[in-house]
């Protein structure tokens, strides 16, 4: 088969017939690889920094003087929640889309590098400001704290360059409507849209923060800011971002788990039922994270818990669904027994069996996310390390260990190369490892947080107070499984460089479970994001529009800034 | 579209434990007084300092057993300092911080609340139970903030 680089045309504008063509045309490739390449450093730097803080908590380590635990925990958090979630679903989701819709618009492929351009400078600027010590205010940047300017001016070029990742999105997925009349998009296509859907929501939320109010509140053109504005804008960013990561892994469990096992999608008509529900109804979730804040009613709080639950029915109808294609594709090999079809799952093929665990670790995140999220045991839990612990299980283990598995096939399938058998047997181990040192490091958490321990604090010792004694034993294990963890990083740095360098050449497959059966088609009117885009704006205003009118109007005299450098 | 009918059990089942699970919280919140603390009044940080509310404030008795306490929290610290409180006491806490956001949390009890500026908050606690109590601040509030604690000590 010839080189794509050599095909004659690019194919836009209808499906590649997929037996012939694997592989993509080489400017997605390149755009694609460069997008995931920033993602892999940031985990790389990121986790660096995780090691780190899990030693200065547990107080065996000191840091010198020109660093303070907060750098470091700023960077954390930036680099892992907003630098490598969006480099990954963007290279992910570029890359999945222009197989299934037979290649990106040559313009979609300008805004890609144009966005990836932007993002890059962005975090190097926000990496820099971080670093220097001049950026001391976490990745929540919570107002009247106040970075260095620039430091700000380094996020929003990051959220620009998402943005016009967007657009290159919907240029591709609405060519492809247009050259495909009375046709439904393919399913993998139709998440990524979902997905940059999202991001738009989220971009604007943020956007509005950074550049409306925060940079002309830094470089001193306007003298205050409310900083319960900016709570609630930075939060219905922040659980957009969830809803993002989530998005992003579930379509690897929709879409490519059917294929890898050799089953087939359960039911596309509901998974975009899911998707749907999870763009429409969930951005208020944000206010979850506001439970305990003042100038918010009792009765406001209600409704938001309500519109965080949401989340539960595209959860639950994810959990039935992956069952359901795990049964079926045993079924069709013809499996009898109640539960044979357990058994013959491909356990030792690396990318069903990170995935598999990622599904299982959301198990545990899901049902700690909604105690976090139930009004009253909130208090008992808010800005406890508990919190910390939930976050690990969610970001960090159940998409995380989704992003690993889709890199064992997604790096190869652009490299132009196998996994080989070691490389799979390394990555089963990764996956092993990564999950016990998160159950050691997240479980310890967890019971630190229900103990009282406070999050985001670099030493809980607190003289010696005997309500901060217990708290020193579980601090070890977080120590423990953070040298576990960054062991696990090591190691996926490792398979990462071979995929895409040195492991053999040859065709590797970016597995897309098989459409839809006929009887089972969405009706056409599921493409039409007008309808979803409006729905799941009116649910952002029902949220948003009393709380922020109370804000803007409620007289607060507003705040002056307070340097953290 | 077709619902297979196990799914559509398993989501009645989710829906109907979801019910009753958010009619709790409802009635949690909205009968038995158990909302989260939500108080709603504003006040210029700049001035919280010398503000009627906050300057001089100290435990004040307002009732059998029942007490007010305006407390300020800024970097790093809770103004007043260490405290002292009789058992079986019940306290309602004023807060406002003139500087950044700060966290009020007493360990081994359920406070906990967040202290925006420009914002009043108020949170009410019963120590029943003698012994000496940490408050700290959970929310990160710069580079001093593993130093803001304090204690309470009922007796
Ligand atoms: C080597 C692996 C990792 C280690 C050792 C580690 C360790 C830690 C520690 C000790 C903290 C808490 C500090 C505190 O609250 O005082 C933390 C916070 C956090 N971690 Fe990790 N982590 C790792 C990987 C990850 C990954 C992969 C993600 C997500 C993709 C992640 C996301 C976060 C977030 C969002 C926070 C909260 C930051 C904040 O409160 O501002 N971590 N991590
Ligand atoms: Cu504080
Ligand atoms: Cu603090």
């Amino acid at each position: 088969m010839a080189h794509v680089s050599e095909l004659p045309t690019r194919p836009t504008g209808k499906v590649v017939d997929r037996d012939t063509t694997t592989r993509i045309p080489i400017e997605d490739v390149r755009l694609s690889a460069a997008n995931l390449s920033i993602a892999f450093l940031a985990l790389l730097f990121g986790g660096l920094a995780g090691l780190l803080q899990g030693f200065v908590r547990s107080g065996y380590l000191e840091l010198p003087s020109w660093i303070s635990y907060y750098a470091l925990l700023t960077a954390h958090g930036v680099l892992l929640v907003l630098v490598l979630s969006s480099f990954f679903s963007i290279g992910y989701l570029y890359a999945g889309t222009s197989k299934v819709l037979g290649g990106l618009h040559p313009k979609t492929i300008g805004f890609g590098w144009a966005g990836f351009a932007l993002m890059s400078v962005g975090t190097v600027t926000a990496a820099f400001f971080i670093l220097a010590g001049k950026a001391n205010v976490l990745y929540t940047f919570y107002t009247p704290m106040q970075a260095h300017p620039w430091f700000y001016v380094g996020l929003s070029l990051i959220v620009v360059g998402i943005l016009l990742n967007c657009v290159g999105m919907f240029i591709t997925y609405q060519s492809w409507r247009k050259n495909n009349p009375g046709k439904l998009t393919p399913l993998f296509a139709f998440f990524s849209n979902a997905v940059f859907v999202l991001w738009v929501f989220a971009s604007l939320f943020i956007a509005v923060f950074v550049v409306g109010l925060v940079i002309p509140w830094a470089f001193g053109w306007v003298p205050t800011i409310d900083p319960m504005i900016g709570r609630t804008l930075f939060w219905a960013f922040g659980h957009t971002l969830v809803n993002i990561w989530m998005l992003t892994s579930i379509s690897a469990w929709y879409v490519s788990m059917p294929k890898i096992i050799g089953g087939k999608v359960f039911s596309d008509s509901l998974a975009r039922v899911a998707v749907v529900i999870l763009v429409v109804a969930n951005v208020p979730g944000g206010f979850h994270h506001q439970i305990l804040d003042p100038g918010l009613s009792v009765g406001l709080k209600f409704l938001h818990v309500i519109q965080t639950f949401m989340i539960i029915f595209p959860s639950l109808m994810t959990a039935f669904a992956m069952l359901a294609t795990m049964e079926w594709a045993g079924r069709a090999k013809g499996v009898t027994s109640l539960l044979g079809w357990w058994k013959i799952l491909p356990w030792k093929d690396a990318r069903f069996f990170a995935l598999i665990v990622a599904m299982f670790a959301f198990i545990p995140a899901g049902l700690g996310g909604i105690i976090n999220a139930s009004n009253q045991i909130n208090q008992v839990v808010h800005n406890s390390i508990w919190v910390t612990g939930h976050l690990h299980l969610t970001v960090g283990t159940t998409v995380m260990l989704t992003f690993f598995g889709v890199s064992y096939w997604l790096v190869p399938f652009l490299s132009g190369r196998k996994m080989t058998k070691v490389l799979n047997r390394l990555a089963i181990a990764q996956t092993i490892i990564w999950a016990s040192g998160m159950l050691i490091m997240s479980g310890a958490m967890h019971i630190n947080g229900l103990l009282g321990s406070p999050r985001r604090t670099a030493d809980t010792t607190y003289g010696g107070h005997n309500a901060a004694a217990d708290w020193a034993f579980y601090e070890m294990f977080m120590a423990l499984g953070g040298i576990i963890l960054f062991g696990a990083i090591v190691l996926i740095v490792y398979i990462w460089t071979q995929l895409a360098f040195f492991a053999p050449k040859g065709e590797t497959d970016f597995p897309i479970g098989e459409d839809f059966s006929e009887k089972d088609a969405s009706p056409l009117f599921m493409d039409r994001w007008s309808i979803w885009v409006t729905l799941g704006v009116i649910s952002i205003a029902i949220a948003y529009v009393i709380p922020l009118f109370d804000f803007i109007s409620g007289h607060n005299p507003g705040s002056l800034p307070f340097l953290m450098f | 579209m077709r619902i297979h009918h196990y799914e559509k059990l398993w989501l009645m089942i989710g829906s109907f434990i979801l019910i009753i699970f958010l009619s709790i919280l409802a009635i949690q919140t909205f009968f038995l007084d158990m909302g989260p603390p939500s108080h709603a009044q504003t006040i210029n940080p700049e001035t919280v300092r010398e503000s009627e509310l906050f300057a001089n404030a100290a435990l004040t008795e307002i009732g059998e057993n029942e007490y007010k306490l305006a407390i300020i929290a800024e970097m790093f610290a809770f103004r007043p300092g260490d405290l002292e409180i009789p058992a079986g006491s019940t306290v309602h806490f004023t807060l406002a911080s003139p500087d950044v956001t700060h966290g009020f949390k007493i360990s081994d009890t359920n406070v906990n609340v967040m202290v925006v500026p420009g914002h009043i908050s108020k949170v009410s606690h019963t120590f029943s139970e003698p012994g000496e109590y940490l408050i700290l601040c959970n929310e990160y509030c710069g580079l001093g903030h593993e130093y803001m604690a304090n204690t309470i000590t009922v007796k």
